[in-house]
């Protein structure tokens, strides 16, 4: 397997009236052919904003400040808006998490669809409509050629999202960024969406970075996974490895506040106290340290760095964090006395 | 712990055929009326101290049936009973004694917070309202409501702009504690809010319970969770409950083929598991419940569909004790 999108050292911040807001700092991370990587966080902890640089879609108050996006060896970083806009729809493909808010309710399914393929294909109106048909029956949604002429809101969400993954498919890609797309939809149509994105993906061999805050998802469709905090990567692992063997005391906390159908019931959930924190200063700090049951004094006065962990099962396997949990027995019932603070 | 709270004597509340339709105008000048079916003839009962969970996806009316059941809507036609008294019909006069033993907490701690309120008078406002406390004693009340849900008394004179939604819902659930209430409707509580911060509520509720003998009516489409806090679990699907039974039960043994395609459609935390589990995925969406399928509503979608199903409305009944079914096919 070779690398195909490598991302070092990206940063970005919001500019806002106090100063700013620090959404990714330093991130570095790589996709390889044909991998799906999960992001996982909270609200608020950078993975949304992270993907979102990689293609320079941003708010005018976010500026890059720093880093390297290099899909195979060309920087996205440094490229002119029109080359970007090649990058865009064409190597990497974006679907988000409301389909009715990224597909134009005025203009009908089949022109929406036709727009890229006529742009970075260079194919003619009537070629990119019989296109468009056909990936439509490729994504399940059968008589194609009828649907094309229909609007937005006649299709339901899980359609919706079937037609925005059509779409984001259709100049086959090299990378599929799919941010948080099963959030706004029910379980049984989330299962059915997932299942797509798998076929999809097998038949296709696109790469796909999967946004999301459900640790659960990411077990079916991963190989592997970051997760993040505060705007850095906390922990990197093969997907195996992350769920049975978690290094970093956050990644830790998050599995243990997930009640599953298959665990025992009539026990607590083991809590993460407080909430995650402000992102208006840079730490020197570790910033999960006033959350975290195994900090020590060193978290509270310097910055781990993501370094490989010891002992690992799998290569590929790091966590920023100075404990090493093994090690460690902590009592975690402390969630309603910190919330309050 | 579910085996110990009582299941014999009274249920503190009873739901017999409740039915709530709503008119509405469609087509694109409003040209059309036509009647959603939210919720048909929907019955069930929660004793004293246990928590019935209310599982569905959207649009399958959980909401409406905790609304109904307060009396937040009026129903159309069936009828509740809590603590043996017939709440349907009351006027708002002779509902407001009873309003105060029956709270809801709601999804979103963001809009159901006055942003112009002081925590402390939104929590004290029932408390005024029906004549609880006042002064000093309320003061009093309101600072050990606080501290009951995990919260800084201090924090009474601060707004709600000034905390994390997590502790916006813990406001809430103080809110709802206030009057003293033996029943809560807790619909939809945790999914506005993040992971972490979802099993510290899911366990405050739960210490509450304890603390207070409080019933819950549990609302939620998330069945992991309703798992690990219900002691018995209703499945809605279209406005009809299908399926309803002890937790172990329905969860081990689903009767009801939408309860087992909900379950098989639940990811499970587990790499290796999930690779090897089998992947059945229902097929379709949900119907409108403007013109529900005729039958059991569930037939267009279901694996199991034969010759009754499609014009026969399949019997409510109780196929083993506390386990209540609406199948053909079962």
């Amino acid at each position: 397997m070779s690398v195909l999108l490598d991302v070092q050292e990206l940063q970005t911040r919001f500019r806002v009236r106090k100063g700013h807001v620090y959404a990714v700092n330093g991130v570095s991370f790589q996709l390889e052919e044909g991998e799906t990587l999960a992001v996982v966080g909270e609200s608020g902890c950078g993975k949304s904003v992270t993907m979102l640089s990689l293609v320079r879609l941003l708010p005018p108050a976010a500026s890059i400040e720093n880093g390297q996006v290099l899909l195979r060896g060309e920087d996205l970083l440094q490229i002119d808006q029109r080359q970007l806009r090649d990058v865009r729809g064409g190597q990497i493909g974006m679907i988000f998490q409301d389909p009715m808010t990224s597909l134009n309710p005025f203009i009908n399914i089949g022109t929406q669809m036709a727009e890229p393929l006529i742009y970075h294909r260079g194919m003619s109106k009537k070629d990119a409509l019989d296109r468009s048909a056909e990936l439509l029956e490729m994504v399940g949604i059968p008589d194609g050629k009828a649907r094309l002429r229909e609007y937005p809101h006649q299709f339901s969400g899980g359609m919706r999202q079937r037609v925005m993954i059509a779409m984001s498919m259709s100049c086959e890609p090299a990378v599929l960024i799919a941010d948080e797309p099963t959030t706004a939809l029910d379980v049984t149509i989330q299962a059915q969406i997932v299942e797509l994105v798998k076929e999809l993906r097998d038949r296709s061999g696109v790469a796909v970075i999967w946004i999301t805050h459900d640790l659960s998802v990411v077990a079916g469709i991963a190989d592997r996974v970051i997760v993040m905090y505060a705007g850095y990567i906390v922990e990197e692992a093969p997907v195996d490895a992350l769920f049975e063997d978690p290094r970093h005391p956050y990644t830790v906390g998050l599995m243990g506040a997930l009640p599953s159908l298959g665990g025992e019931t009539g026990t607590r959930l083991t809590t993460i106290g407080g909430s995650p924190p402000d992102l208006v200063d840079l730490p020197d700090f570790c910033p999960f340290h006033p959350r975290c049951p195994y900090a020590i004094d060193r978290c509270r006065t310097e910055n781990p760095m993501l370094e490989p962990v010891a002992e690992a099962s799998d290569r590929g396997h790091n966590a920023a964090c100075w404990v090493d949990i093994r090690d460690v027995k902590v009592q975690t019932e402390t969630d309603t006395a910190i919330a309050g603070g | 712990m579910s085996q110990t709270k009582s299941s014999n004597g009274a249920p503190l509340l009873r739901v017999e055929n409740l039915t709530k339709h709503f008119s509405v105008r469609i087509g694109a000048y409003g040209e059309t009326k036509a009647t959603v079916h939210a919720l048909d003839e929907v019955s069930f009962d929660v004793q004293r101290g246990e928590t019935l969970g209310l599982v569905g996806e959207s649009g399958c009316g959980k909401s409406t049936a905790g609304l109904t059941l307060l009396q937040l809507h009026q129903p159309t036609s069936g009828k509740v009973f809590f603590d043996d008294t017939e709440v349907t019909g009351l006027s708002d006069k002779e509902m407001r004694p009873l309003r105060r033993r029956m709270q809801i907490i709601f999804q979103d701690p963001y809009s159901t917070l006055s942003p112009r309120m002081t925590i402390g008078n939104a929590i004290g406002e029932p408390l005024w309202l029906h004549e609880l406390a006042t002064g000093q004693e309320a003061q009093e009340r309101i600072a050990k409501l606080l501290d009951d849900v995990g919260l800084n008394p201090a924090f009474a004179f601060r707004y709600p702009h000034e905390f994390s939604g997590g502790q916006r819902q813990r406001v809430c659930i103080a809110r709802a504690l206030a009057c003293e209430p033996e029943f809560i409707v807790c619909d939809e509580p945790i999914s506005a809010l993040d992971v972490s911060i979802q099993a510290q509520i899911i366990n405050l509720l739960q210490d509450l319970q304890e603390e207070y003998n409080l019933t819950y009516l549990f609302i939620a489409h998330d069945l992991a969770v309703v798992r690990h806090i219900s002691d018995r679990v209703a499945v809605m699907y279209l406005g009809r409950v299908v399926e309803m039974a002890p937790k172990e039960k329905l969860f081990d043994n689903p009767l009801h083929p939408y309860t087992n395609a909900l379950l098989l459609s639940v990811p499970v935390p587990n790499p290796r598991q999930e690779r090897q589990r089998e992947h059945t995925v229902i097929q379709g969406n949900v119907p409108s419940a403007i013109s529900p399928p005729s039958g059991c509503r569930f037939h267009p979608r279901c694996p199991l569909a034969f010759e009754p199903c499609d014009h026969e409305v399949p019997e409510w009944r109780e196929v083993e004790s506390g386990h209540w079914v609406a199948c053909h096919a079962v």
